[in-house]
């Protein structure tokens, strides 16, 4: 058994009456084995580390993506959405500034807003129609004062202190961040330079134009899919779509890039031209096939239009956003945690107000590539799911981590590398306290 | 009696009960296509100019166009089918399409609008249970092509707001 797998029991936690019984085990001790070449599973399993991850990752000191702007471009608009796991609505209120409240009812906790989106003057609750403003006030309460001079809320309930909870927001190059913190760091503070570069590529202040939705569930740890994207060397060797039509291949110009603190990442690639591939690195990946053709050649156009050596970037930035540039389709993907073993993906696909019909097209046929029926989008789901199977049914064992030793923690230049996914664990472990 | 006895030939009804029956049948075949997935003999269901996608009710309610699979023409069937077959990596699976409720609006030019509701129920090895995958409806438009019906156009509407992990096969 390995010290991480070791359990004991908290004093006085002995079962009533019977001293000739088992302990009961209480309280688990978790000790992470050595240095981080080796993830122990708890890390992706135990309820008590998700339930601290909600509370110091998802509700700590961090910006959690919340919605594009363009999806609330008037007053009133609003869209159902989450900080980790927790319901918020995200409004545009009547002067323009976009408020985050949770999604629970002042008085009896109904979670009010049901309609995935819409437009509203005010939320009333549907119970006993309390009502809010779109910055989550308290405005409205039937009844205040009872009938007849008889029942009503006590005289000394201030309703200015029983508003919606109201999240701190930020937005930049109209994606919409919220935080459980009031005392935050700039998001340019939050993703450092290099992050936000990459990101400001991708987001290069055209505006914004929202294509489309995918929300699928993942059985799995959400963690896995930062990791995902942060191994580059799982994108030669599953992808075989991306190998065969030259999307990617070993010896691609490429980058593994982390931030300063690890928490976020940006995988970036240059296309190259299949036929270009050495004998080499085609050896290495059994998955390359070659001579195999698409009939619609046109799906595998990049059209360059960034500011960027990059033809595809992947960012990770944590805890929930991933932005997706894969060539000439986007995606935002926010990641909501379901518990250890399960997380919900919803994606919001975007082009740009400008684009014509032909690049929003082109836009959309590349998006084959990607969601949960994606030639790529769907290999990762179902690995992921794979991985997560392998850690249930043979528990409490670990993870290697230990490609490219050169690179202890952070930005590598080589696509055999899970520098990264160290550099992420790094600052994880911080974070918790693990 | 100023009413005339119809004669089979003249009835519209039995025109129409007769192209009903074509595109049931045509139905059933794309189902056992599907769940046999004989991927390439399902390409074949569809005129060179097809559109096929499979797009959320959440997405087709608000006039967005994104899909899950996304055609634009017999082509990109085709790729979608290649690639499924030669590049894809997911774990096996059993499944059964089940169609019904078909409608036929009738026939304008070469064209016949269609609708019918699917029901597709996916069983993985590993799990035991058969599970509703995707439930929705097809918005059709078959054209006969050499006398045979094709679909010109395939819009597969789903209802789940969550796609369960991934959507492997076509619908």
């Amino acid at each position: 058994m390995t010290t991480d797998a070791m359990m004991h029991m908290r004093s006085g936690g002995k079962a009533s009456g019977q001293s000739d019984r088992e302990p009961v085990l209480l309280e688990r001790q978790y000790v992470w084995p050595g240095d981080l070449t080796e993830i122990p599973d708890w890390v992706y399993t135990d309820e008590a580390i998700y339930a601290r991850e909600v509370e110091r990752i998802f509700h700590g000191p961090t910006w959690n993506y919340v919605a594009l702007e363009a999806e609330l471009p008037n007053p009133g608009d609003f869209i159902r959405s989450n900080v980790g796991p927790t319901p918020v609505v995200v409004a545009r209120a009547k002067d323009g500034a976009i408020a985050v409240v949770e999604n629970r009812c002042s008085h009896r906790a109904a979670e009010f807003c049901r309609e995935l989106s819409g437009n509203a003057n005010e939320f009333i609750c549907p119970y006993h129609q309390w009502t809010y403003d779109l910055k989550g006030n308290l405005i409205g309460i039937p009844f205040k004062r009872g009938i007849g001079g008889k029942g009503g809320m006590p005289r000394s309930f201030d309703q200015s202190e029983h508003g919606l909870t109201r999240l701190n927001v930020t937005s930049h190059r109209g994606v919409v961040f919220a935080s459980y913190r009031d005392e935050m760091e700039s998001i340019a503070e939050y993703l450092g330079p290099d992050i936000l570069r990459e990101f400001e590529a991708t987001f290069d202040g055209r505006k914004l134009k929202v294509l489309g939705h995918y929300r699928h569930s993942l059985p799995g740890n959400w963690k896995l899919y930062h990791e995902n994207l942060k191994d580059p060397y799982h994108a030669t060797l599953l992808h075989t779509f991306l190998v065969t039509f030259g999307l990617l291949v070993a010896g691609n110009r490429s980058l593994m890039l982390s931030d300063a603190s690890g928490r976020h990442g940006v995988m970036a690639s240059a296309k190259s031209d299949a036929s270009k591939v050495s004998a080499d690195a085609k050896k290495e990946m059994r998955s390359y096939k070659e001579g195999m053709r698409l009939r619609e050649e046109r799906f595998m156009d990049f059209i360059e239009e960034f500011n960027s050596p990059w033809s595809v970037t992947m960012a990770t930035i944590l805890p929930n956003l991933i932005v997706q540039r894969e060539m000439n389709t986007f995606g935002i993907r926010q990641i909501v945690p379901n518990g250890p073993h399960e997380f919900v993906m919803k994606w919001t696909m975007f082009g740009f107000e400008g684009d014509n019909e032909e690049m929003t097209r082109h836009r959309l046929r590349q998006g084959n590539l990607m969601g949960p029926a994606g030639f790529l989008g769907l290999e990762d789901n179902e690995a992921m799911k794979f991985v997560q199977d392998g850690m249930r049914r043979v528990p409490d064992k670990r993870h290697l981590v230990k490609l490219d030793p050169a690179t202890e923690a952070g930005t590598s230049e080589s696509l055999i590398s899970e520098s990264a996914i160290r550099a992420m664990y790094r600052h994880w472990r911080q974070e918790m306290g693990v | 009696m100023d009413e005339q006895p119809h004669t089979p030939g003249s009835d519209p009804r039995i025109a129409g009960l007769l192209l009903h029956h074509d595109i049931h049948n045509f139905n059933a075949a794309y189902a056992a296509a599907l769940d046999e997935q004989r991927l390439m003999d399902w390409v074949e269901m569809f005129t060179d100019d097809a559109f096929y996608v499979v797009i959320s009710r959440e997405n087709a309610d608000k006039q967005l166009p994104v899909g899950l699979i996304y055609c634009e023409s017999k082509a990109m069937i085709h790729d979608r089918a290649f690639a499924l077959e030669k590049t894809a990596m997911f774990a096996p699976r059993y499944l059964r399409h089940i169609i019904g409720n078909l409608q036929v609006f009738g026939q304008s030019g070469d064209q016949i609008r269609a609708r019918a509701n699917y029901a597709l129920i996916q069983v993985l090895y590993d799990r035991p249970e058969a599970k509703l995958h995707q439930v929705g409806v097809y918005q059709d438009v078959f054209r006969r092509v050499n006398g045979e019906l094709k679909l010109a156009q395939r819009r597969c509407i789903y209802d789940n707001l969550l796609v369960d992990n991934a959507l492997c096969l076509p619908v």
